[in-house]
């Protein structure tokens, strides 16, 4: 009899969470060791939609290559594609001009917003709240028909190019982006109303999934992911590219590495951004928007170069080996999400099921920019 | 030919209660898309009649004409019985309940303990239904639902027992009859019985979310971690009866609380009682239920069970003691 008890205590069980799973938003899959509804080890599985994009990226000339980047971070696409065009920017020695600047870093920050606007709503219906996703979704609908207007989509964009933006804004654009960023101002109330002050969530969120700035240290871990752990670490303010140097913003930073902290940074960031868009709509200079003299076909010198933007889900690098070709030797994208997830296997060790799928949530994920 | 009035009269509530309870299960589907549509501000369901009126018998139609896939592997007995122990039990309870003072199946004695007694059996139904499946997202479920229950049947008897101390009766017409004449009789404010008779209908109201997994306790079927809980294999109607045992079990729970504590057929001003007051009343509470689960985020286990055995048992438990002995006193 007591070896039969014994037995049972140590037995553990494999829960597959995924590939096709609600929490984990994508195809991502979790190998879970389980003791009840304890979990014993976790082990990230990627690669169901890998599309081998470093590889294409040795088999396309720069500009072909462009396109792909809007692809993996489909949630905030402008912040790669500015991670790719000004690291080829910088290899080739293109001057942007100003106005250019300027609108690279508005559209953005306005794009920014609507990631943390998606995945406010997505990490609450995570927790089992349906509501929030709707009214977020409402708000991001209005900065979707910004960026239309000016960039032509509404997810993928590919809006840069080297030496500026393909095309100048419209007469709407500044009077609507004014009008959203009012409108969002009024409605953040709202959320922290009804969201972040209920009870049953901020339960769910402090001092769960606790993340220490060694564990960020150790596994990379970047964006409101470490800067919820008490690092501050931006790349906008820390290695400061563009216009960023020109804007008076915060970097919001919590100490307590719990999900309410991440949560609480990605709020946070929403009103910076909208600081950042209002400042560089005040400032926004007459123009052109492109450079002269961009060569048709890019051939940049021979060289190793690599340049780091901050997008929504933390910091994001490109690294690029160019023989003097037209075609780059050798492209590695560095995202922020791979970092992000490695550490969910030791952090989410010994927790319960709900509370590791709300740590798995307050990391934002998302898993084509993981697979790439 | 004679037939005897009595079996006629079996036969026409066999058929009202059952006609009741499938029209209740499937149009508190459209309510709750609509409800939950306009809270989100869209407009759900519109396509199908006017106000999308006919939406659930297109839904219906559709759960009956998909495969009923039973998965290899499962207990072909259990996995087929589930869905109808969750449903058979929640139909059954609505023959003791009075909806007036003439409109009641079966006047019984016991019908409380009645009602109760089917309640229980819908928590087996879903731990046979998930445990048959083998699956173990609904084995999860299924261990969820059973200490759920178990942590909630004790505070929601607790304060059903309060209630028949202060009737004296376990005949539900007759503990409405105890109500009538406006709502300062009511048991909710009753408080010459016990001074904690509201805070008892909020315990029973929570119970009652938590003993028909609604949310913010829907531990059972919590999609964003056990995908569909204990109905995760099933497919069609399987799935569709499961679905239906639920909202006749919410029906069941809102009358229930009708009847103990807001007066059941009783008009708040003493003016013309029948059926439409315990239909208005049953609905609102209905409304609350589905208003509560749109709003609320689902809570976690641990804080459900907390919540039971650290705040509402106790609270019941002093209103037990405080009623019984205001009862001796005065």
């Amino acid at each position: 009899m007591s070896a039969l008890i014994q037995s049972q205590a140590n037995e553990t069980f494999v829960l597959n969470l995924g590939p096709q799973h609600p929490a984990t938003h994508g195809v991502l899959r979790v190998k879970l060791t389980m003791d009840g509804e304890y979990i014993v080890e976790a082990e990230p599985v990627l690669g169901y939609i890998h599309r081998m994009h470093e590889k294409m990226g040795e088999n396309r000339t720069w500009a072909q290559f462009l396109p792909n980047t809007g692809r993996m971070d489909y949630l905030h696409a402008l912040a790669f594609n500015h991670g790719y065009v000004a690291l080829v920017e910088r290899a080739a020695g293109i001057t942007v001009p100003e106005r250019a600047e300027y609108l690279r870093v508005i559209t953005t920050e306005l794009n920014r917003v609507s990631s943390h606007l998606l995945w406010f709503g997505a990490f609450i219906l995570d927790l089992g709240g349906f509501s929030p996703l709707l009214y977020a979704f409402d708000d991001r609908e209005h900065i979707l028909d910004l960026l239309e207007s000016v960039t032509g989509s509404r997810l993928t964009y590919c809006y840069f190019r080297f030496g500026g933006v393909y095309n100048d804004i419209d007469d709407n654009f500044v009077p609507g982006a004014r009008a959203f960023i009012k409108r969002l101002r009024e409605r953040m109330p709202m959320y922290h109303n009804l969201v972040t002050k209920n009870i049953i969530l901020m339960k769910r969120l402090q001092e769960v999934g606790p993340i220490s700035a060694e564990m960020c240290r150790k596994y990379g871990a970047t964006g409101p992911v470490c800067r919820g752990s008490g690092i501050n670490f931006d790349v906008r303010k820390h290695e400061p590219y563009s216009i960023y140097p020109e804007m008076d913003f915060e970097v919001p930073v919590y100490e307590q590495g719990d999900s309410m902290a991440r949560y609480m940074v990605r709020m946070d960031e929403i009103e910076q951004s909208l600081r950042i868009v209002e400042q560089a709509l005040d400032k926004l200079p007459e123009g052109p928007v492109m450079a002269e003299k961009v060569p048709k076909i890019l051939k940049p010198p021979k060289g190793d170069y690599y340049h780091a933007v901050e997008t929504a889900r933390g910091s994001f690098g490109v690294r690029a080996v160019s023989d003097g070709g037209n075609i780059p030797y050798r492209l590695k994208l560095r995202s922020p999400t791979f970092s992000n997830l490695s550490l969910f296997g030791e952090a989410c060790r010994g927790m319960l099921l709900p509370d590791a799928l709300a740590l798995m949530g307050s990391l934002d994920l998302v898993i084509p920019e993981i697979d790439r | 030919m004679h037939v005897d009035p009595e079996i006629l009269r079996l036969v026409a509530f066999l058929v009202g209660v059952i006609a009741f309870a499938a029209l209740n299960a499937a149009y508190l589907v459209w309510l709750e898309r609509k409800e939950a549509a306009h809270i989100q501000r869209r407009i759900g369901p519109k396509e199908v009649g006017p106000f999308g009126l006919l939406q659930p018998l297109v839904d219906g139609i559709k759960l009956m004409t998909k495969q009923l896939i039973v998965p290899a592997g499962v207990d072909p007995v259990l996995f087929k019985i589930a869905p109808i122990l969750v449903m058979v039990p929640a139909i059954m309870s609505f023959v003791a309940i009075p909806f007036s003072d003439t409109l009641v199946a079966r006047n019984l004695d016991l019908g409380l303990l009645v009602i109760f007694a089917f309640a229980s059996v819908n928590v087996l139904g879903l731990l046979l239904g998930a445990w048959g499946s083998r699956n173990k997202y609904a084995v999860i479920s299924a261990a969820r639902v059973v200490s759920q229950n178990v942590a909630y049947e004790i505070p929601m008897l607790v304060t059903v027992v309060t209630l028949v101390m202060i009737s004296g009766t376990m005949n539900l017409s007759e503990i409405v009859g105890l109500q009538m004449g406006g709502f300062w009789h009511w048991n909710i404010l009753n408080l010459a019985a016990s001074p904690l008779m509201p805070v008892a209908f909020l315990i029973f109201f929570v119970c009652m979310l938590a003993e028909t997994n609604r949310a913010p306790f829907d531990m059972a079927e919590a999609e964003s971690e056990l995908v569909a809980g204990a109905f995760t294999e099933y497919s069609g109607m399987g799935f569709g009866v499961f679905f239906m045992g639920e909202y006749a079990n919410i029906v069941i729970g809102a009358s229930v609380a009708t009847i103990l504590f807001l007066g059941g057929w009783d008009c708040p001003f003493g003016l013309f009682p029948g059926v439409h007051w315990f239909l208005i009343k049953m609905y609102f509470l209905i409304f609350t239920v589905i208003w509560i689960r749109w709003t609320f985020p689902r809570t976690t286990f641990y804080g459900l069970l907390n919540l039971s055995w650290k705040i509402l048992i106790p609270i019941s438990f002093v209103n037990l003691i405080l009623t019984s002995a205001m009862l001796k006193v005065f």
